[in-house]
């Protein structure tokens, strides 16, 4: 498989470069710290990726998209599948009080994940097709006063993908939606680990099986499914009085 | 999924926003202990893919935490620990010489599970592979085939360092050898270590032949362990602390080597599950009959036998059950590990361990293993003679403080010394004695670290840093 992916050199992203390069995938990174996409090169190809390329590409700046894209796909040949897991969370302490924050927050998360994935389907669609996986949160399922804003974000993003994959499923166009749980990561280090907290590399195989087969809707871990299935059902009055 | 700050003491907490693909470096300030869950020390924690990064204002790197007392905890609770584990990518790998260079927070596990199957294995490992290869470094681990392949230190090629002046530094044997040197083993005291660069080894197989026998007391064990030595690369014993008389000591040998590949099986040995302790066993279990009962099950279990085992089941029995310092309840415990010189007196080890026995300490695991020479790191544990390492459960830390301090007197006496990766109660005057090294080691510090910026709970303990 020939895969852009944007945010492979920290936690799940990493975790599932790795998987991806010990399978012999052709990986093309795309981030904005140079040293730390070269570093990740160096490992995949390690690992067994037959070649580990990056170009520069940040999701404050819609204006890099087109040309890293642009970039990754003359490398490769032809693309076969376009990764997301890049993504921005702040406390929502932090983002109430903060507008400029809070603005960049949306905004990555959000509208520009979203101008990205605009791009990434038309250049697979344009090639008959492939996978897109973007990693949303289960954070969206349910307005949550601890995640307001950042859920809000996920929320509309899950909303998006799973829209893309109604509308192109039938085009040879598969969009994965990857609603990770609390995850052990650089993102979450600071944060106590609640019970069901997952490892990245757990996550990392679980999205794996999940691009192979083509499913559209990812809990990982898997036993999120069921918990959000609960929280889902909860009773709005429910929610607002329990501190979760 | 609640996302809570940890602790609860969220205004101290620095948890910034941040994106996964850029510098980032959450802080927290939590309570830290080391793998013995004794003692907890308050410290500000900072995690990141950048070491270079977030090395910079820390006073200590950890890791996995997995050393038993406090040598990966602050020495105060301003300082600044730099978590490595998240600084965990393979560098550069030489398939025909077997070098490797790695991120220091790489795990032993994931380097192991990609070796195996191209046919390396790390030349010394540690009795868990929950370790990250900066630990390895600092601590010199050593393993079973220590009285045959020393210490880590001794295919450790070249590391990077970041001092304590904030420079980063390459250092090997040819460049600032004495730095390199007291590195190993030093605890990283020394300087933060970004990345190490070490010797593979090239295995026949990716499964180890194993053979066990029985001894029915101490100086019989440590006979079969001196003979089996000569023959065999790995070596451990496991030893019944709770026999008495002409039982005590009676005990397991576990020898092992890489299997050729016609005794071999044809297939890779497949992941191995683990299961873990979800809680806290309550302290009321670690009774003394309960040890005693243990003990004499883990004997009758272990028939003498060879066979080809799963390399992991054999170098890390333990990593089967995850959180397993959790069957020792809150309170904790810590294992004490000597190493007893080779010498006259043949019945030392045996004495050592009435003198645990007379305390009434229930000892659940006892393993010993013989050494062989001092390696080249300076403050390295190893050194020829037998080494006892025991798990004791504290039941209150004055009690424990008053065990160690008999114990480290015998060891003393008998010319020994501790292992500071295990250690949470040595006393500097202890350690002072046990370690003739020390001075020289002390001069190499104080030329790159005059202020001891660098320091530790343990570094505050054994060596009077300023906390």
């Amino acid at each position: 498989m020939r895969v852009v992916f944007l945010g492979a050199t920290k936690g799940m992203g990493r975790a599932l470069a790795r998987l991806l390069a010990a399978r012999g995938d052709e990986l093309f990174l795309l981030g904005r710290d140079r040293g730390e996409l070269e570093r990740s090169c160096r490992e995949l190809e390690i690992l067994g990726a037959p070649r580990a390329r990056f170009a520069y590409c940040d999701l404050l700046d819609r204006a890099t998209f087109a040309p890293a894209i642009e970039e990754a796909a003359s490398a490769l040949g032809c693309l076969d599948a376009v990764i997301v897991t890049a993504g921005m969370f702040a406390p929502q302490e932090q983002l109430e009080a903060d507008a400029e924050l809070r603005d960049r927050l949306l905004t990555a998360n959000f509208t520009n994940t979203v101008h990205f994935c605009e791009l990434a389907r038309a250049r697979l669609l344009a090639a008959g097709g492939g996978t897109l996986c973007v990693f949303s949160s289960v954070a969206g399922e349910r307005g949550r006063k601890p995640v307001a804003l950042y859920g809000a974000s996920k929320a509309g993003l899950s909303r998006y993908l799973e829209a893309l994959d109604h509308k192109f499923r039938s085009q040879g166009l598969r969009v994965i939606a990857v609603k990770p749980g609390f995850v052990r990561t650089g993102m979450t280090a600071a944060l106590s680990p609640p019970p069901f907290a997952g490892e990245p590399e757990s996550v990392a195989r679980v999205v794996l099986r999940a691009i192979e087969r083509g499913t559209p809707e990812v809990y990982a871990p898997p036993i999120w499914r069921w918990i959000m299935a609960v929280i889902r059902a909860l009773p709005r009055a429910v929610l607002r009085r329990i501190e979760f | 999924m609640n996302f809570r700050v940890s602790e609860g003491r969220g205004e101290e907490l620095g948890a910034r926003a941040e994106f996964d693909f850029e510098v980032a470096a959450p802080v927290a300030v939590r309570a830290l202990q080391g793998w013995g869950k004794y003692p907890v020390v308050w410290g500000r924690e900072v995690w990141g893919e950048k070491l270079e990064d977030i090395t910079r204002a820390a006073n200590l790197s950890r890791g996995l935490g997995r050393s038993y007392g406090d040598a990966s905890l602050p020495a105060a609770a301003a300082d600044l620990v730099a978590n490595t584990s998240l600084a965990d990518r393979l560098l550069a790998f030489n398939p025909q010489t077997g070098v490797v260079r790695a991120e220091a927070g790489l795990c032993l596990r994931r380097l192991n599970e990609w070796s195996l199957r191209r046919g390396w294995f790390t030349p010394v490992t540690p009795g868990t592979q929950h370790v990250t290869l900066g630990g390895m470094v600092a601590a010199d681990v050593h393993g079973k085939n220590h009285h045959r392949s020393g210490c880590f230190g001794a295919y450790v090629r070249s590391l990077r360092l970041r001092v304590a002046d904030g420079r980063v530094v390459e250092c090997s044997e040819s460049a600032e050898p004495e730095l390199f040197r007291a590195t190993l083993g030093g605890m990283g005291l020394t300087g933060h270590i970004l990345e190490v660069e070490f010797q593979l080894e090239r295995i026949p197989s990716s499964w180890i032949w194993e053979e066990t026998e029985r001894a029915e007391d101490i100086e019989a064990l440590i006979e079969r362990l001196r003979r089996a030595g000569a023959h065999w690369p790995f070596t451990v014993s496991w030893v019944d602390c709770a026999g008495s008389g002409g039982k005590l000591g009676r005990g397991v040998l576990i020898k092992g080597r890489w299997a050729d590949p016609a005794e071999a099986p044809r297939k890779l040995p497949p992941p191995r599950r683990s299961v873990a302790l979800p809680f806290d066993l309550p302290s009321r279990l670690l009774a003394a009959w309960m040890a005693r009962a243990f003990n004499a099950l883990y004997h009758r279990v272990h028939r003498e036998r060879a066979r080809a085992v799963h390399p992991t089941a054999f170098f890390y029995p333990l990593d089967f059950v995850r959180e397993w310092n959790r069957a020792y309840g809150k309170r904790g415990f810590t294992q004490y590990q000597c190493v007893l010189p080779h010498g006259e007196d043949r019945y030392s080890p045996r004495r050592f361990l009435e003198r645990v026995q007379a305390r009434g300490a229930p000892v659940y695991l006892c393993v010993m293993k013989d050494c062989g020479p001092e390696g080249r790191g300076m403050l390295s544990f190893p050194k020829p003679g037998i080494s006892l390492a025991l798990d004791l459960p504290i039941r209150d830390p004055q009690s424990m403080q008053r065990l160690v301090d008999e114990l480290n007197e015998f060891v003393i006496a008998a010319g020994g010394r501790v292992y500071l990766a295990k250690d949470a109660f040595t006393r500097a005057e202890h350690y002072a004695a046990m370690e003739p090294r020390l001075s020289q080691w002390r001069r190499v510090r104080d030329r790159w670290d005059p202020a001891h910026r660098l320091r530790s709970a343990q570094s505050a303990r054994l060596l009077g840093d300023r906390a």
